[in-house]
């Protein structure tokens, strides 16, 4: 396989990577206010992330920082284009890091519930903007061959938009309970067992709406019907989504959260293969996109960088996991009474 | 509106914020690293408690120098297009290295940190502490030399319309960067000593704790001592290389117009860029500037009047923030000898103390004007003699920036007295009862 191509799916793979670990994050922060109806149970689940979302976050930076480096004119074109869904989704991402970290600072109903409102909108904000943002670029994107965006930031919530992110919202949310399923006990993991199974009844047409809607709004399926292999893809993600169903009647909570992240994972790469070789394909004219080819690096950047991420993204996979082994427990009243607990 | 112009300020909206969490971050931790190493190797409760009170500052500061920081990698996408197409190829890879090289460990371990007291032992603990400090220094040396890069652009070549890679090695061991490093982490360094001292001082000031706060003090002391002379030094070494490869930037620091052997320094001045002059000149030091420059006083160094107009930075705040740092820096060595001489009767010294405590904004000052020395003194270049930076900016509305530009600074105001608020609080509650 050439260099680029290469870059291609290491870069689909990072946002899938970003998509699966920070998502249940996400989605514990849109579960936020209807299922913490108490203090304590508000507290068990920013616990249950509060070890990791930093860790998890760092997934979009490096995401962010690969597009840059392998792909220096799909950074500058997408982000320009993108401008104002981007700036409201790091706005977005301010507030939820901020809220996590002082939100119990300060004992005051008030306080605290403005920090709450923010680790809401912090959660669904993103969620539902990245999935808008990627099924927009799944349809193509209007820019001219100089890299001129066209558009206006309300046309990107169309319907197949906003379905994608609809559908997004709905995996993180299904994503986010399974964890919680692992990290609470009691009355309180029954409700977050409930949750999923709720969730999963709503994803399910959601998502195979989506895969319908994908086949008349976008181009993604030209490259199954040019290799049907890939439709193991599919078949993968939907085998996922019914394990995670399965594994949650089971009570087997890890396995349900592993499920749901090989999902989401599916979702990426299916819209990833889909997408090969365009990074960022435009509207006006298919002879504009910006591909893997005509949109990299010089060969020189793309190998320096590759011996990094081969390095770098083993080690880093092996550290998170440590941390997520270290962490797997559910949350106690000791690890709420310590001092630097949220 | 221009969005060239409004664009640029964002970034130094959003740079000067977050740069002044950073500076911070990166000094503590290795203090904290420090004091919990003491903790876990000698079981010395009070290094705990030390432990957990900076900590606690620590960590209110992390939280606000994290979430400024990803604002940052995305705005050269956003609003400087045109440039992170030109020079991607070499400037991306550096802020990609420092995501997976640095800030994973960082943030990965700051998590194990503040939430594994009671899951790993107390030196495993102190190890994560050391992760983090080091990662987070690690982090600052990749964006000092991707600044590095930008001050003065080598291992390139001009292909395919853009500036494509040719040697990684020159560009991670560009002179220039390796200078800004040298310069800008020990300074950290003594902005955390110098928060060290000035809080310390607060409570001995009182009279309590005063085991806890003489240790940290004292430590403040030891680093802030180093650090202040050897940042000095650096800082000269980084002066000169920039006399000789930004003859613009030195001119412009120096408010200097007429090329010149034995070129003076003048102690004040009022430049006026219209007439090309300064307006008034208090104290010229015939000759200094011709040998801090080049370390010689014969030497020639060239004035804003040979350099053509459209290629001079401003030149007030050039010389202005230079002055200010290098003034605030003599001014931290003075304090520095002076708390050594009294370092044994730092309780008796209570004007010391009040000095020190009133003294915590000045590192501050200090480094963020080193920030716009470097940085407006570069202009109008966004890569020196490459690429201007009126043709470096997205092709974007200026409204869209303007909204953008407003949302940052009420939020970063807003966040800014948050942060600050609950480090005031933190700061006079104390430190509590030593708990691991």
């Amino acid at each position: 396989m050439e260099l680029q191509s290469i870059w291609f799916f290491l870069w689909g793979l990072l946002w899938a990577i970003f998509f699966l670990t920070d998502g249940f994050d996400f989605g514990i922060g849109i579960l936020y206010p209807f299922a913490g109806k108490t203090d304590r149970d508000k507290r068990v689940m920013l616990n249950a992330k509060g070890p990791l979302w930093d860790g998890n976050e760092v997934w979009l930076i490096t995401a962010g920082g690969v597009t840059f480096a392998a792909f220096p004119k799909v950074y500058a074109t997408m982000f320009s284009s993108l401008y104002t869904p981007l700036m409201l989704i790091l706005f977005a991402l301010i507030f939820r890091g901020v809220a996590m970290h002082f939100r119990g600072k300060i004992e005051s109903p008030g306080w605290k519930k403005t920090w709450d409102t923010l680790i809401f909108i912090g959660s669904f904000l993103p969620a539902l903007l990245f999935g808008v943002a990627f099924a927009n670029i799944f349809a193509g994107i209007p820019f001219d061959n100089q890299g001129l965006y066209h558009g206006n930031t309300l046309k990107l919530l169309n319907p197949y938009g906003l379905l994608g992110g609809v559908l997004f919202v709905l995996l993180f949310m299904l994503h986010g309970a399974n964890w919680m399923t692992i990290k609470a006990t009691g009355e309180l993991q029954e409700r977050f067992a409930k949750i999923a199974a709720q969730t999963w009844m709503v994803l399910v047409p959601v998502a195979v709406a989506f895969l319908i809607a994908s086949f008349f709004a976008t181009r993604l399926y030209d490259n199954y019907i040019k290799s049907q292999g890939l439709f193991l893809v599919i078949v993968l993600a939907v085998a996922a989504l019914f394990l995670t169903r399965y594994f949650n009647a089971k009570e087997a909570w890890f396995k349900a959260w592993f499920a749901s992240a090989l999902t989401i994972a599916g979702c990426t790469f299916f819209g990833i293969f889909g997408l090969f070789p365009a990074l960022f394909p435009s509207s006006m004219n298919p002879a504009w996109n910006l591909t893997a080819f005509n949109a990299s690096s010089s060969p020189l950047t793309l190998k320096i960088m590759l011996v990094v991420v081969a390095i770098f993204i083993p080690i880093v996979i092996a550290y998170q996991s440590w941390a997520y082994h270290l962490f797997k427990d559910p949350v106690s009243d000791e690890d709420l009474d310590m001092d630097e607990a949220y | 509106m221009d969005p060239v112009f409004l664009s640029r300020l964002q970034f130094a909206a959003a740079t000067m914020f977050h740069f002044l969490f950073v500076p911070l971050t990166l000094g503590l931790s290795i203090l904290i690293a420090y004091m919990e190493t003491r903790y876990a190797w000698s079981g010395d409760k009070n290094y705990l408690r030390m432990t957990k009170f900076w900590g606690k500052l620590f960590l209110i500061n992390f939280a606000l120098g994290v979430v400024t920081g990803i604002t940052l990698e995305f705005q050269f996408g956003t609003n400087w297009s045109r440039y992170s197409e030109y020079v991607g190829d070499v400037f991306g890879s550096l802020l990609a290295i420092e995501a997976s090289a640095a800030f994973f460990l960082e943030s990965t371990f700051i998590g194990i940190w503040i939430f594994g007291w009671k899951k790993i032992s107390a030196k495993a603990h102190a190890v994560v502490m050391w992760l983090v400090a080091l990662a987070g220094n690690f982090s600052a040396v990749w964006i000092l030399i991707a600044n590095g890069f930008m001050q003065h652009p080598v291992g390139y070549d001009i292909r395919n319309g853009r500036a494509e890679l040719t040697d990684f090695l020159a560009v991670v061991t560009n002179k220039h960067g390796l200078l800004e490093i040298v310069h800008v982490v020990p300074a950290a360094l003594l902005l955390g000593a110098f928060f060290i001292m000035g809080i310390s001082a607060y409570h001995l000031l009182r009279k309590q704790h005063t085991e806890i706060f003489l240790k940290s003090f004292r430590i403040g002391l030891v680093v802030g001592l180093v650090t202040s002379l050897f940042t000095a030094f650096t800082g000269d070494m980084h002066g000169i290389n920039v006399s000789k490869t930004q003859p613009a930037k030195l001119a412009a620091m120096e408010s200097h117009w007429e090329t010149g052997a034995q070129a003076p320094i003048v102690m004040f001045a009022i430049p006026d860029e219209t007439q090309e002059k300064n307006r008034i000149e208090i104290g010229s030091i015939p000759g200094l500037l011709s040998f801090l420059g080049f370390h010689d006083f014969n030497a020639e160094v060239i004035g804003l009047k040979d350099i053509p107009k459209q290629d001079r930075p401003p030149v007030f705040p050039t010389f202005i923030g230079f002055r200010t740092m290098v003034g605030l820096g003599t001014l931290f060595i003075l304090l520095m000898i002076y708390g050594w001489v009294r370092r044994d009767k730092l309780l008796e010294s209570p004007n010391f103390l009040k000095i020190m405590l009133w003294s915590i904004p000045l590192p501050y000052i200090a480094m963020e004007m080193g920030w716009v020395v470097s940085e407006v003194g570069r202009q109008p270049w966004i890569v020196y003699n490459l690429m201007r930076t009126s043709d470096a900016a997205s092709p974007i509305a200026g409204t869209q920036v303007l909204i953008s530009l407003v949302a940052f600074i009420l939020v970063y105001g807003l966040l800014g007295a948050v942060g600050f608020y609950l480090m005031a609080k933190s700061v006079k509650e104390g430190p509590g009862a030593a708990t691991a």
